[in-house]
């Protein structure tokens, strides 16, 4: 689990991270094509803007947020969760994200003791 | 005269020696008998003289079997073979009387068979071995109808159905240089055959007939007489002191009609729902119905012990009263007529219990629901379904063969080396083969399953044979339309009714059945005259090669191959723990056995259904698309 934090962009009157996201308990999660686990409802980046503030951050595409800014996302919907990610009076987001590799490796260093 | 029995030796002029034996034949003709059978062997034309004759014939026949396989060139062998079907005759008396004696087939013997010859055969060695099994088949004819002599060479007691398949092989190793004729009768002996047919007739003239009907005939007495008691009442009366009876206006009539209209009910329905021939006998007293006798008997007694001492003694003048008397027998009769409908019909309707009844020896196994029964009405009802659902019981079909499971038996063996006293060692020379036949590793499952893989392969080649043989005999003859009749002179053509086109096209279907039959052991249930006849029924109903294939590619259930021999009954004896008249309950086990199998039912209740309900509005049925959507932020 890596924590990210993200500075937002200002655009104009918007505020923009520079990643869009998918899934959430209102979704179909057999369509997510990032999750090892087809029923994960969790939310997913699904596409990082390049040069954007989330790939300065070192969001990658596939990661998993489980919080932001202290907020769980592993059980919210999908609107619930962009409201949480666009709030306008935040200028940083800090997201705590989990990556298959990194799972991989967790699992491994957790198998050798 | 001095009975004795002797040996004669015949050279036979290709080499080989008959030894033949013949019992009890007079001193005198001990040279004329040796001298004929000389002749006869060397010359076939030859009738020896009179009361030997059929037993030389039968000999004769034997020798020409024999025969055969050396002279193929002599003589045309279907014609030699017609005269052998014609000659030879064989008992079976390994059957009993009790097992139902299938007829053995004779295809190979008629002479419309004759487009098939010897030599059109591949190999030698084929031709060999078929000759064989025509010969076994040969003797293997149903000789029930014939004569008392009989020609036996097995053993009583061997199974019907083996012989055609397995003893052949047997055999083949010994002929050519020795054969052995025995005939096993003489005058003085019992034949086989002649044994079963004692025992046979011993059965038909049984006392079965008579205990079958005596229920129902004492019932049907004291039915009619409980029948005929009111119309007594109102009689007696009137021919007794007709003078002194008041006389009785419309009340009466309208008594009288009522009367009439309920007896006649009562006769109608007693008929229609009692009195039947019953379909079995039960080996105790049906408890319901002797009840109910009981109770009828009873209350006819006592109507007429009330009617003797209040109407008859004082004669009684009141004859309206007499008459509403008999009204009020006769609606408690109908009553108890009722109670009998109740107990005896329908209590027995609605499901209660599930019977499973599993046949013994293959494991073919049903499941049934009835309701709430004696022991022995259920054991009647399980019978019933049984002729009608359950496969025919196939005793060739059974077991494993012994080439499989033998191959545990030839382990190792123990030798003692110089020990004296065996008993001790022989529990440790047991346990130790038998310590060593388990480290060993049994591969007989994988031949088990080697052969029966074989086997279905074989199963499916013929039945292919079989299917196509059929369809394209069937497309050798169609039916004639009533306006074809008369058309076209110019090729007339034979018309033939249903049997004569059945054996028409019988002849090119005939070797692929029988073989089929043969690999599915089914040979024994269909003779050749009864696949002429189902041939003939299938074309006179304008049936598909399908249809008249369904019949012989699945064994059928046990009735379609019972014979008209109903008035001797089928014989089940029905074994039990607990008596047979108690009824039903869980836990029950009882069975039913016959000489070879047996079937055993295991009564479990029915489960109780505790039915809920919930109401689905038909407006509430709304679906939406699954959502997958995507934010950028």
């Amino acid at each position: 689990q890596q924590r990210i934090e993200i500075h937002k962009l200002r655009d104009g009157d918007n505020l923009i991270l520079g990643f869009s996201i998918g899934g959430g308990i209102d979704q179909d999660p057999s369509q997510n094509p990032f999750s090892e686990d087809k029923t994960d409802k969790g939310i997913y980046v699904t596409r990082v803007s390049k040069g954007g503030p989330a790939e300065v951050a070192g969001l990658r595409m596939g990661d998993k947020i489980m919080q932001v800014n202290g907020w769980d996302m592993t059980m919210v919907t999908h609107d619930q969760a962009r409201k949480k990610l666009t709030k306008k009076n935040e200028d940083v987001v800090r997201l705590l994200v989990t990556r298959k590799s990194l799972e991989n490796a967790v699992r491994q260093s957790m198998m050798q003791h | 005269m001095v009975d004795f029995a002797f040996k004669c030796t015949v050279k036979e002029p290709q080499g080989s020696t008959f030894i033949v034996f013949l019992g009890l034949l007079k001193e005198g003709l001990l040279e004329r008998v040796c001298f004929t059978l000389f002749f006869v062997f060397r010359d076939p034309h030859i009738q020896p003289f009179g009361r030997k004759a059929s037993k030389i014939d039968s000999l004769r026949s034997k020798v020409e079997l024999l025969k055969l396989p050396l002279t193929l060139s002599s003589k045309s062998i279907s014609e030699r073979k017609t005269r052998l079907g014609g000659a030879t005759e064989r008992s079976r008396g390994g059957a009993g009387a009790h097992k139902p004696r299938p007829p053995a087939p004779d295809m190979d013997n008629e002479s419309q068979y004759s487009g098939y010859s010897y030599k059109s055969s591949h190999s030698r060695s084929s031709r060999k071995h078929r000759d064989r099994r025509d010969r076994h088949r040969s003797k293997s004819r149903d000789s029930s109808s014939r004569a008392d002599k009989s020609v036996t060479i097995q053993a009583p007691g061997e199974p019907l159905l083996d012989a055609e398949s397995t003893r052949g092989d047997d055999r083949d190793d010994n002929w050519g240089e020795t054969t052995t004729v025995v005939t096993g009768t003489s005058e003085h002996s019992v034949s086989n055959e002649d044994l079963t047919r004692a025992s046979k007739e011993l059965e038909d003239s049984s006392p079965l007939e008579c205990r079958r009907f005596a229920g129902p005939v004492l019932s049907g007495v004291l039915g009619l007489f409980a029948l005929l008691t009111p119309l007594a009442f109102l009689l007696l009366p009137q021919l007794l002191w007709r003078d002194s009876l008041e006389p009785c206006g419309t009340p009466c009539e309208g008594l009288y009609v009522s009367l009439a209209f309920k007896l006649l009910v009562l006769l109608i329905s007693s008929w229609a729902l009692f009195l039947r021939p019953p379909r079995a006998t039960l080996p105790r007293f049906f408890v319901f119905r002797c009840l109910l006798m009981a109770l009828v008997f009873l209350f006819v007694a006592s109507y007429w012990l009330f009617y003797g001492v209040r109407v008859l003694e004082p004669r009684e003048r009141d004859y309206r009263g007499i008459v509403g008397y008999a009204v009020s027998l006769v609606d408690a009769l109908l009553f108890i007529q009722y109670l009998a409908l109740v107990l005896l019909e329908v209590r027995h309707l609605r499901p209660a219990f599930c019977l499973k009844v599993v046949r013994t020896t293959d494991g073919a196994s049903r499941f049934y629901s009835v309701g709430h029964l004696s022991i022995q009405r259920a054991a009647v009802w399980v019978l019933d379904h049984y002729y009608t659902d359950f496969p025919v019981y196939n005793p060739a079909l059974l077991n494993l063969p012994k080439s499989i499971l033998s191959k545990k038996m030839s382990g190792f063996k123990v030798y003692s080396l110089g020990e004296e006293n065996s008993t001790n060692n022989s529990t440790g020379q047991s346990r130790a083969m038998i310590a060593a036949a388990a480290r060993r590793r049994d591969n007989s499952h994988n031949e088990y399953y080697y052969e029966e893989a074989e086997m279905d392969r074989r199963v499916r080649k013929r039945k292919a044979r079989l299917v196509v043989a059929v369809e394209e005999a069937f497309t050798h003859i169609k039916r004639l339309q009533d306006d074809e009749a008369a058309s076209s002179p110019k090729h007339p053509r034979e018309v033939m009714d249903p049997r004569e086109a059945a054996q028409a096209i019988f002849a090119p279907m005939a070797r692929a059945m029988q073989k089929y039959l043969r690999t599915t052991r089914q040979q024994p249930y269909h003779s050749m005259e009864s696949i002429i006849a189902h041939l003939q029924f299938c074309i006179t109903h304008n049936m598909t090669p399908k249809a008249f294939l369904e019949r012989y590619l699945a064994p059928g259930p046990t009735m379609q191959y019972q014979r008209e021999n109903g008035s001797r009954g089928r014989q089940w004896t029905l074994v039990s723990e607990e008596p047979v008249t108690s009824a039903l309950r869980q836990g029950l086990v009882f069975s039913l056995r016959r000489l070879d199998f047996a079937l055993v039912v295991t009564v479990t209740p029915l489960p109780f259904l505790n039915l809920g309900e919930e109401f689905i509005d038909p407006k509430s049925h709304k679906f939406v698309m699954r959502l997958q959507s995507e934010t950028s932020v």
